[in-house]
């Protein structure tokens, strides 16, 4: 790890945690939400490096809330980090599985096919009424190691939880971005042909962004359950998918932060127009995101990474 | 004797009612350079989609390695020796001349691509301006693939294919596209660069001048089959070449 990347990483959190002694509650949570998501979306930004995108990144966000969710209700446990490692695990469990299947696809079949395994999820959970059906399920508030906080505590707690996962989660994926199979992702984005007559298998370096894709996804989907309290299909739903690729579009592949301030400028839009606009806020977010497209083709990354010689 | 280092037998290919390869035969020594020669459509890519993987022979075998290598994915084939460059020449067009050599480098390092060591690190930075600096294109290693001639993107996808440990090095029209100016002077680097590391070369070329001056024995393909395989002169001249190949009077 680089100094200037611990130091990017150091400053990163500073300023996350200043927003835990500035922000209101309303927009701590509503940061909190923004910044699970972006986990989220980071793990799409990893796959377009290769050249894919998911459509369907809710099916780890939803089986990462559920799982947490329902450890919680079945076992009583109630530590956040347990329960993130729980979840995560089963998260990676299921990327491994479908990885490799779907891997072997590319653009529009890949970004179906990953859609239609989130809307099995999301049908399969909406019959299920052992476990809710379409109303979900709700989980307790978490604890913190033995510690468990209540009111702006836990709001505090839980921002600054999301703040670090989000400092190490998006310190790895810039190593990853930077590293040698970062860079061949990018070759195979750009032609495929290419890397494989060097020796290198695309349908591998595509594997990996999908796991990292589904363990990011797993965490993102586990905080955002233990800050909202509440889980459902919806989280499954393509909707859900479908705002997790607004995102990353917004953000581009080339920048790690912007991937967050993206998430962020989203929540932001939509919680205001959805205040001022209620019946067209969604009109408000694609107005928003067609400009984004027209001047930003490369997305908010490209505003601090203009590639001059410099490829990620 | 210099042992064979790729044996071709008896390979075949179809397509539909097409017969782009039909018995092809040839037993290529190590260290030699060969250059395939015919009209277009005669198989002689086939041939070399044959050899690195790209299309599978309908029947025989290719041995290298002591394996039938027919097949194989490319990059189980490239991962043995046998690289190629492309007759149009595949770079990856978003990355600069050196993060180019620097993906070709990283996959064909001393150990395998990590996940952790930054791919832009000094020692591989150094390792891609020496390839880039033999083939005279290190000037280059900042600019994006768009912005490049013909004859230094054909040397760059060369010294990419040549990142690696290679016994075979199939070069696909080296040449095409390139200025005539340039071509003898990209032949002159390419081979001599492949001779002095004993690598067996085999290329497809028009330019008979070029045939002549650089190969060492001459494949002429005509309809999917070898009508000749000898040395240049004696290709050149025999008499179905001359009518079906270089279109001179016989």
């Amino acid at each position: 790890m680089t100094r200037s990347l611990t130091l990017s990483a150091a400053a990163a959190f500073v300023l996350l945690a200043l927003g835990a002694l500035v922000l209101p509650d309303w927009a701590m949570f509503l940061f909190a939400m923004a910044l699970a998501k972006g986990l989220v979306c980071l793990g799409i930004v990893g796959m377009m490096r290769g050249g894919l995108v998911s459509f369907g990144q809710g099916l780890y966000y939803c089986l990462g809330a559920y799982t947490a969710t329902l450890v919680a209700n079945t076992f009583g446990v109630s530590d956040i980090f347990l329960l993130t490692v729980l979840s995560t695990g089963v998260c990676l469990a299921v990327g491994l599985a479908f990885g490799p299947l779907l891997a072997s696809y590319r653009g529009i079949f890949f970004a179906m096919l990953s859609l239609a395994l989130s809307m099995v999820l999301y049908g399969s959970l909406s019959k299920m009424s052992f476990i809710g059906g379409t109303d979900g399920l709700n989980i307790a508030a978490p604890t913190f190691l033995g510690w468990a906080p209540e009111g702006r505590a836990l709001q505090t707690a839980l921002y600054l939880y999301v703040a670090v996962m989000v400092v190490i989660a998006g310190t790895l994926m810039r190593i990853y971005f930077d590293s040698e199979q970062g860079l061949i992702a990018l070759a195979a984005r750009d032609n495929e042909l290419r890397v494989e007559y060097l020796g290198a298998s695309v349908r591998n370096v595509n594997t990996y962004s999908y796991v990292f894709g589904a363990v990011l996804g797993g965490i993102g989907g586990t905080i955002a359950v233990l800050a909202l309290g509440h889980v459902d299909p919806e989280f499954a739903f393509w909707t859900t998918s479908g705002e997790f690729v607004f995102v990353a579009i917004l953000a581009g592949y080339l920048s790690v932060p912007s991937v967050f301030v993206a998430a962020i400028i989203l929540e932001m839009v939509r919680s205001f127009s959805n205040l001022y606009f209620p019946n067209t806020w969604q009109l408000a977010l694609g107005i928003f995101l067609l400009i984004v497209i027209v001047v930003l083709p490369d997305g908010l990354g490209s505003l601090v990474r203009r590639r001059k010689g410099d490829a990620t | 004797m210099t042992a064979t280092v790729l044996d071709v037998r008896d390979v075949q290919k179809t397509f539909g009612a097409v017969t782009a390869a039909q018995d092809i035969s040839v037993a290529v020594p190590e260290g030699a350079v060969y250059s395939l020669i015919g009209t277009n459509g005669a198989g002689k890519t086939t041939f070399v989609n044959m050899v690195t993987g790209y299309i599978k022979p309908d029947a025989g075998t290719i041995n290298f390695g002591g394996r039938d290598i027919a097949g194989m994915a490319p990059r189980q084939i490239t991962r043995m020796g046998i690289h190629r460059s492309f007759q149009i020449a595949q770079l990856c067009n978003e990355l600069t001349v050196e993060e180019n050599m620097l993906v070709a480098g990283a996959i064909h390092g001393n150990h395998r691509p990590s996940f952790l060591r930054n791919g832009h690190n000094a020692e591989a930075r150094d390792r891609a301006l020496a390839t880039l600096e033999r083939f005279n294109i290190a000037e280059h290693r900042n600019r994006l693939i768009p912005e490049l001639s013909g004859g230094v993107k054909k040397l760059l996808d060369i010294a990419m294919a040549m990142a690696g440990k290679t016994s075979i090095m199939m070069l696909d029209e080296p040449t095409s596209g390139v200025a005539a100016d340039e071509k003898f002077p990209i032949m002159d680097l390419v081979i001599g660069a492949l001779r002095s590391e004993g690598v067996t070369v085999i290329f497809v070329e028009h330019d008979m001048d070029i045939v002549t001056r650089y190969s060492e024995r001459v494949l002429a393909f005509y309809d999917g089959r070898i009508i000749a395989d000898d040395t240049p002169d004696e290709v050149l001249s025999d008499a179905d070449v001359r009518r079906y190949v270089t279109g001179a009077a016989a």
